[in-house]
């Protein structure tokens, strides 16, 4: 395994570029650590796949250099890398049996048998795939033949790192639990260097230690679910991350906190200041799950009309108008709420201020 | 318009795809089909449309017979998970071609298309071709073209799986005031639990060709029918575990053991497979009757505002889920609690014998 490095790392799909809406990718510095496991999470066209394809090799970055522990890889093939890529759908030998499609990737370098046998029963152990090693591929559900493909990809033991490229697209919500335990669990025993491309934010959080969030071809935020649920760098990763996401309503500086939807908000006064100081466009930040909902004032609370509660099963979700801005609230199964007038609470601790974008620390 | 399946089956070969389904859909309803990949939803919906005749059993459309009648003389749009436009029209013609096929006149078709374009978001985008559009916005461009004729009857097959999961949400908000507004019947098509809670009104679960529950969405929620239900509608699927009931007490595991809630009290002494939803085990305690559960943690997973851990205690795996974020070691060893107001009870056959009394607090919305 391997650490991995982008230095100065751009890349543009155009031959005639004039400046930065040109490149899908805009000058990446970034160290992956080896043993780590790290997730690209970001919307479509953010530059995720194209980080992938500089990675594995697919693609020459048009600027910049990518180097395996410390080695400069940058104008190498994908197949000089020893790395190893699961793809979003399975890649299996349908012939084989599941045995010969996990001791393939082996096989085709020589591995001696003994070896062979010996990480393809420990890889189909770890899959649970040991009860169907002797059966044609052809004959299994979509999910078995994906923990096949992730075998594949895991079986090597010289790889420098394993690339998924959203490896759980096609499985049914109620497998993907499973299989996202066995590829976090196969992480842990084995230490891979293992990213994962995602757009879905809760795969992403679920399965990496690092997260790297991307957006129109850069990394917003590098940091673990923690830091990007409770401080996100800016108000994007606020909103990508989390479901409903970070509530953001603009607002202005005034006196020791900030005014929204003609309402005075006091806050830390220093605080304020700072974001006063910027001199940004702000915004303030809070997260429904810090919101709370109040059937009568309370020092600090704003005016709001509730609008909606919506049961979503074992939660609830309100939506409210401050103004004329839409914040919402996460409640609980036995909380109580109403439609009609209410107040909402933001903790201080939980609400932050953006200025163009970028948190005010 | 209302929709009615009488004992539908569809076989194809020899293999049976749908296996004599009677469903009711109420004029102007939003009904959900939640099921599994494969679980004979698409086959249902293509029978709905008059797309493919059913093997056996009649499709009633207000009442008439219209089992053989097909997609062209009937009333029904449909939207697929693919994002279907035509690539050399504009967004303005692909949403206006069903208009014209329908030889509405020109102005009326000026209205609609404008008017189901604004109310999709994409009313700044219709003159561009689809090929400039991202994903999402090229699934507006194919619901509004479906949505544009006011067909009675809308069917909507997965529509969101190709997209982002940030517009899915975003979707999913905008669905049901974009249904609310209209009359059409509706049937949507998902894997996904959290969508069919979303979208509310009813739910129909389907599993391996078989309708196996039919309620309104909450219902079917708080109480699945089955276990399978509880697997299908739940994410994470609710945790299982096998139990006795003996001395008024509840035993599960190797020796877990807890007085009987007040809604279990009425079961009979013999054995239950109970079900738990993750959401109701708990880090810390709830109240006096708490079950405690030792084990150790597999993995601990993050997902956004939550935590997952999942936890093996005697031979079962249970799955925790927690607000917040918290961090876990594998193999770490912790407790958690199970309010045992919280527990659902099967019988060994797998059908629903006891629920929790959903807690209803006085004045809740």
């Amino acid at each position: 395994m391997a650490r991995i490095e982008y230095k100065g790392v751009a890349h543009s799909y155009l031959s005639d570029r004039h400046g930065a809406q040109d490149y899908a990718l805009e000058h990446i510095d970034l160290t992956l650590e080896d043993g780590g496991a790290y997730a690209l999470l970001g919307p479509s066209g953010s530059g995720k796949t194209t980080l992938l394809n500089i990675t594995s090799g697919l693609l020459t970055p048009t600027q910049g250099q990518v180097l395996l522990d410390g080695r400069d890889v940058t104008g190498l093939p994908a197949t000089e890398r020893n790395i190893a890529q699961v793809f979003q759908f399975p890649v299996v030998y349908d012939t084989m049996t599941v045995y010969d499609n996990l001791a393939f990737p082996l096989r085709n370098r020589g591995v001696a048998k003994s070896e062979v046998h010996e990480r393809v029963t420990e890889v189909a152990d770890m899959l649970e795939l040991t009860d169907v090693l002797k059966q044609r591929a052809s004959g299994l559900a979509a999910d078995a033949k994906q923990k096949i493909s992730l075998g594949r990809g895991l079986v090597r033991s010289d790889v420098a790192a394993i690339l998924l490229d959203e490896p759980l697209t096609v499985i049914d919500p109620h497998l993907k639990w499973m299989l996202r335990r066995k590829l976090k669990q196969t992480h842990q025993r084995f230490r891979l260097t293992l990213i994962y491309v995602t757009h879905d934010q809760s795969e992403a959080l679920t399965f990496a230690d690092e997260v790297l969030v991307m957006r129109d071809g850069g990394i917003l935020q590098v940091g673990s679910p923690r830091e990007l649920f409770e401080h996100p760098a800016h108000a994007f990763v606020g909103h990508f991350i989390g479901s409903p996401g970070m509530n953001l309503l603009p607002c202005e500086s005034s006196g020791d906190g900030v005014r929204l939807a003609g309402q005075d908000l006091p806050l830390d006064p220093a605080y304020a200041e700072r974001a006063r100081g910027t001199g940004g466009r702000l915004e303030l930040g809070i997260r429904p799950e810090f919101v709370r909902y109040r059937r009568s004032a309370e020092p600090g609370c704003v005016p709001a009309d509730i609008t909606t509660v919506e049961d979503l099963g074992n939660y609830r979700i309100l939506s409210a108008r401050v103004g004329d801005q839409v914040v919402k609230a996460k409640l609980g199964e036995e909380e109580q709420a109403e439609t009609g007038p209410g107040w909402l609470l933001f903790p201080r601790e939980w609400t932050r201020l953006y200025a163009d974008g970028r948190v005010v620390d | 318009m209302s929709l009615t399946l009488e004992n539908v089956s569809k076989r194809v070969g020899g293999e049976t795809h749908i296996d004599g389904i009677s469903l009711d859909c109420a004029p102007g309803s939003f009904n959900v089909l939640l099921g599994v990949t494969l679980a004979g939803k698409t086959t249902l919906m293509r029978i709905m449309a008059g797309l493919d005749r059913p093997s056996e059993g009649r499709v009633l459309v207000n009442g008439r017979d219209v089992t053989g009648v097909s997609v062209q003389k009937r009333d029904v749009a449909m939207v697929y998970q693919q994002f279907i436009n035509y690539p050399s029209m504009s967004v303005y013609d692909n949403i206006a071609s069903p208009l014209k096929m329908a030889r509405f006149a020109k102005s009326e078709i000026d209205r609609r298309v404008r008017a189901e374009a604004e109310r999709m978001h994409i009313d700044h985008l219709l003159d561009r071709l689809p090929d400039e559009l991202s994903g999402g916005q090229q699934q507006r461009v194919a619901m509004a073209r479906a949505l544009a004729r006011e067909a009675e009857l809308v069917l909507l097959d997965e529509p969101l799986v190709n997209l982002d999961y940030k517009l899915r949400e975003e979707f999913r908000a905008e669905m049901t005031e974009i249904f609310a507004e209209r009359d059409s019947t509706v049937v949507y098509a998902t894997t996904e639990p959290v969508e069919a809670l979303t979208l509310g009104g009813h739910t129909a679960v389907l599993h391996e060709g078989r309708l196996i529950q039919h309620g309104s969405t909450a219902e079917v929620y708080h109480r699945p029918a089955s276990v399978v239900i509880s697997q299908v509608f739940g994410d994470p699927p609710m945790n299982l575990a096998e139990a006795q009931i003996e001395g008024g007490r509840l035993h599960f595991g190797r020796q877990t053991s807890v007085a009987l809630p007040e809604h279990l009290a009425h079961l009979a002494a013999g054995s239950y497979r109970i079900g738990v939803r993750p959401v109701h085990v708990f880090l810390d305690r709830q109240s006096g009757d708490d079950v405690e559960l030792d084990g150790e943690v597999e993995v601990g997973e993050v997902s956004g505002s939550e935590t997952y851990i999942h936890l093996r205690h005697d031979d079962l795996m249970w799955v925790v889920q927690e607000e917040g974020v918290h961090r876990f070691d594998v193999e770490q060893h912790i407790r958690v609690y199970v309010d045992p107001r919280f527990i659902f009870a099967f019988d060994m056959d797998g059908g629903l014998v006891a629920a929790p009394s959903r807690v209803r607090v006085p004045g809740a919305a």
